[in-house]
């Protein structure tokens, strides 16, 4: 009988520096991400997500170490698996005179989407933006821009989605039904999914993991519930005024 | 997964299509975007042309070489238009805050490079063809009269005006919106090199070597052999040609390598100032 084969990593992160001239932004990370799961990267500004999210995008060279996603290496070989990826920021916009329609077609080829027109249907039927397709996106309120920027995230349909600050500057019943959006599509494709956020209640929802970074290190990692129960506080957000504030205090005592 | 089967490293169209069809919904929103486009080759040409009458009715030499002035703006502009119109479709990205989008997208640099090139034709086409008629119709000077030597002319001139708006988008990379005066003045280098409006002959020696140097300068001496002596001078224009060549390389070498310094220095991460 064949042996059973371990399903490899969606990404993989090893011995991972950044150094810009010579700060260190990301220090000798390293961590991997199984398919399907829903992973935050924490920590206070400065801490290195950026880094490490865009290194993974394929948008930095790292000074040493490795970043893999899908198996190729990034960011030499991101050509191979880019149209399997997406990404959301509120610190990118999208182009501001094109209307929705404009803009999902443009990105939808970009992606190579087949079936364009019925995608783009779809995705506004799902995100609510039916009514406002032919509208301008600049034209837009921010919480219906995170609709838009949501639909350019998942036009491909993507195996692997990088979400920095998903609900930045949205109402809390705004966030609340991204979040949820969020939620039924990684259930339904089964979507690994990397999430920055400052938002602890987000991260406890949607993420069945957390890894911890302080100075471009790793200070932890685990389930929200086992940091919880580790450092002996009731919510995420106290263990990140721990971890942020501690100066490495927090994590011996923790263990 | 709902994304085509085809082989997403291959060059594609389809990607380079999306871009073109991101910039024409662009213009096509936008009437002072279009208006721009003519306005100030209509005013170049409308003053060079007027200046070139006043000049006529003084000088038998320039009575002889109708049209000289106005045949050396509409061509300068196809150079300075050119790499203005590849420019500024790469500015527009960063105005609008989108190039984290489409640097991560699977566009590929080549493919960006490429929809730019197209863009400038496309903008070129809109600011060209109705300042032609015009000069048409103002001064009796048909652009299009010159028939292949055009084609030559501008074949050599749009190749210098692509090398150099790699380059800027090059530097635009690499140094962000800090390098966006280049866009806007970098080819006004060209302007007294490369002779558009007075012979080689003119500059001192050193100058004239280094005028030589640049594809244009070819052109325009052509364009004034065709003009003055009624001669086309085909072997400047293989010569320009030959030059362009290694500048074009030049310029993508450049372009990569600063990309990929953009990429170690993490400016991708800033295009602001």
């Amino acid at each position: 009988m064949p042996e059973p084969t371990i399903a490899e990593p969606t990404i993989v992160v090893d011995r991972l520096v950044k150094i810009y001239k010579r700060e260190a932004a990301v220090d000798g990370i390293s961590f991997s991400l199984a398919a399907g799961t829903v992973t935050a990267l924490l920590g206070a500004n400065g801490a290195g997500k950026t880094t490490t999210i865009a290194t993974i995008m394929g948008l930095l060279t790292p000074t040493s170490g490795r970043v893999t996603v899908l198996g190729a290496e990034m960011p030499w070989q991101r050509h191979r698996v880019l149209h399997r990826m997406n990404f959301e920021s509120p610190y990118v916009d999208m182009p501001m005179r094109l209307t929705i329609r404009q803009n999902l077609t443009v990105f939808g080829r970009l992606y190579g989407v087949a079936n364009l027109t019925e995608r783009i249907t779809q995705l506004a039927h799902d995100l609510e933006l039916t009514d406002l397709l032919d509208r301008p996106t600049g034209k837009l309120s921010s919480g219906q821009k995170t609709r838009v920027s949501l639909a350019k995230s998942l036009i491909n349909e993507p195996e692997v989605l990088l979400l920095d600050e998903p609900t930045a500057s949205l109402d809390p019943d705004t966030a609340d039904w991204v979040r949820g959006r969020l939620e039924r599509y990684c259930r339904e494709r089964h979507a690994t999914v990397l999430l920055a956020s400052h938002n602890m209640a987000e991260v406890e929802r949607l993420c069945e993991r957390v890894i911890m970074m302080k100075r471009g290190k790793i200070e932890d990692d685990d389930t929200p519930a086992r940091l919880i129960a580790r450092y002996g506080r009731r919510t995420l957000e106290e263990v990140f005024l721990d971890i942020a504030r501690g100066g490495g205090e927090a994590r011996e005592a923790a263990q | 997964m709902s994304t085509q089967s085809s082989d997403p490293v291959a060059f594609s169209m389809r990607r380079v299509s999306a871009m073109v069809l991101r910039y024409w919904y662009l213009l096509r929103s936008s009437w002072p975007r279009i208006l721009d486009l003519i306005y100030w080759p209509a005013v170049q040409m409308l003053m060079w042309g007027f200046l070139q009458l006043y000049v006529n009715q003084n000088s038998s030499f320039f009575t002889q070489s109708a049209g000289v002035f106005i045949g050396s703006v509409l061509l300068w502009d196809i150079l300075f238009r050119g790499q203005l119109g590849f420019s500024i479709s790469f500015l527009e990205e960063m105005y609008a805050r989108n190039m984290g989008n489409i640097m991560m997208s699977p566009l590929r640099p080549v493919e960006f490079v490429c929809a730019l090139m197209i863009m400038s034709l496309i903008r070129l086409a809109i600011g060209m063809v109705p300042v032609s008629l015009l000069a048409i119709a103002f001064f009796g000077f048909n652009l299009w009269d010159l028939g292949l030597a055009l084609a030559a002319f501008f074949l050599n001139l749009i190749l210098t005006s692509w090398a150099i708006g790699i380059l800027v988008a090059g530097l635009l990379l690499r140094n962000g919106l800090g390098a966006e005066s280049l866009a806007w003045t970098f080819m006004f280098l060209f302007l007294p090199l490369t002779c558009v409006y007075y012979p080689v002959a003119v500059l001192p020696p050193f100058l004239q070597t280094v005028a030589w140097a640049l594809p244009p300068t070819y052109v325009f001496e052509g364009m004034r052999a065709l003009l003055i002596h009624h001669v086309f001078r085909g072997n400047l224009m293989v010569e320009a040609f030959a030059i362009n060549v290694v500048l074009f390389a030049a310029a993508a070498v450049a372009f990569f390598l600063l990309l990929a310094s953009a990429r170690r220095q993490g400016t991708l991460l800033q295009t602001g100032e």
